[in-house]
């Protein structure tokens, strides 16, 4: 199936519901709201004309400028991403799903942002997932241990955010 | 130097001193703990394996645990997750023990100096090094090189009988490296460069 009509098959159960769409992309996407992610990711994986039954990589992406100059021209406004490549083996296409969160939740720093974990319905997504919060500092409800994955358990804040500081020590070892 | 410099040789009877023959017998068994951590570890495989062949110097004995080591050669980046292991493993090793920093990465950091939220600055925030290998990563002369710095320390050590501490000894190997027969003189060397740079230029159509 072409990008277009892997679009129009899920604009023509979701609606409105889909909440931006980019066809001509490399990689074409939608865009869906948290609470709906669970829903759209099921019939992605469940219906007969779909059937996307691999979840190669979940990505966090943290859009901010930090530098207070450049900000008005970059773009963007801050928040983040979290994106989802899907591909299907029976027919041989792929897709991109994302879901665009806050930065913080609620607009409270130190609050994480939240999205539901997807780990029911693909396995793999559970390490990717444990990645994701580790780097980026992304909630997944419902997934069965959200531990840091590469990072040490007591480490503090989530490195490949853009406002990310160093740490200047850490146990007694100089950070740099 | 000879392998038996000190050492007075009269009719099948040789004389040293005990300091002096337990520190040859030291210094030409170096058992380096194997303790790869990233990509120098490949080179570090490669100086133990036959073509650069570490035993000649009596350190291909790689052991797997600490407790049978006197070397630890880190190689590769250590990141902070794994320095407090770096320092048990350290710890674990019989005395007297020696460590090098193989690499840029434990020399200093390296290329994660700025932008590593998680590697450690040089391992030697972490266990004091004894020889620094630089590189990225450092081919298997430099490593060789380095166990001889090592060695040198070995036989400079007088903690045996006088209880002094350890001196820095000076390298009585230089370190001067065989040139090809191309680039012997300077002339000959300019017109290596010469000839390359004509070959390496494209030919017009």
């Amino acid at each position: 199936m072409k990008a277009a009509e892997i679009i129009q098959v899920l604009e023509e159960k979701f609606a409105d519901r889909i909440r931006a769409k980019k066809p001509e992309a490399i990689d074409p996407f939608v865009v869906v709201a948290p609470s709906d992610l669970l829903e759209v990711a099921r019939f992605l994986r469940d219906d007969s004309r779909l059937r996307f039954d691999i979840l190669n990589c979940i990505s966090g992406v943290d859009y901010l400028e930090p530098d207070l100059k450049k900000a008005p021209k970059a773009g963007f406004e801050p928040h983040t991403e979290v994106v989802y490549h899907l591909q299907s083996f029976t027919h041989r296409h792929r897709f991109v799903l994302k879901v665009i969160l806050p930065r913080w939740k609620d607009d409270k720093p130190g609050e994480l942002p939240e999205v539901p974990s997807v780990t029911s319905l693909w396995r793999a997504a559970d390490w990717h997932e444990r990645e994701v919060y580790d780097l980026s500092g992304i909630w997944f409800t419902g997934h069965p241990s959200l531990t840091r994955i590469l990072l040490s358990e007591d480490w503090v804040g989530h490195p490949l955010r853009k406002d990310y500081e160093f740490p200047l020590e850490y146990h007694g070892i100089r950070g740099r | 130097m000879g392998w038996l410099e000190g050492f007075g040789k009269e009719e099948n009877v040789i004389t040293t001193s005990l300091e002096q023959a337990i520190n040859w017998a030291r210094e030409s068994s170096m058992w380096p703990m194997t303790f790869g951590l990233a990509c120098c570890a490949i080179e570090m495989m490669a100086t133990g394996a036959s073509r650069y062949d570490m035993d000649r110097f009596g350190a291909g004995a790689f052991r797997a645990t600490p407790r049978q080591a006197d070397l630890m050669i880190v190689a590769g980046t250590v990141n902070f997750k794994m320095a407090s292991r770096v320092r048990r493993l350290y710890n674990q090793m019989p005395d007297p023990k020696f460590v090098i920093a193989m690499g840029a990465c434990t020399c200093g950091g390296g290329p994660y100096y700025k932008y590593g939220y998680n590697v450690v600055k040089g391992v030697d925030l972490v266990v004091p090094v004894d020889v620094y290998v630089p590189g990225c990563p450092p081919r298997p002369e430099a490593l060789l090189e380095g166990l001889m710095r090592i060695q040198d320390k070995v036989r400079a050590m007088k903690d045996l009988t006088r209880g002094q501490p350890l001196e820095v000894p000076i390298p009585c190997r230089t370190g001067y490296t065989m040139l090809p027969d191309e680039l012997d003189t300077h002339e000959k060397a300019n017109a290596f460069v010469k000839k390359t740079k004509e070959q390496a230029t494209p030919a017009k159509a």
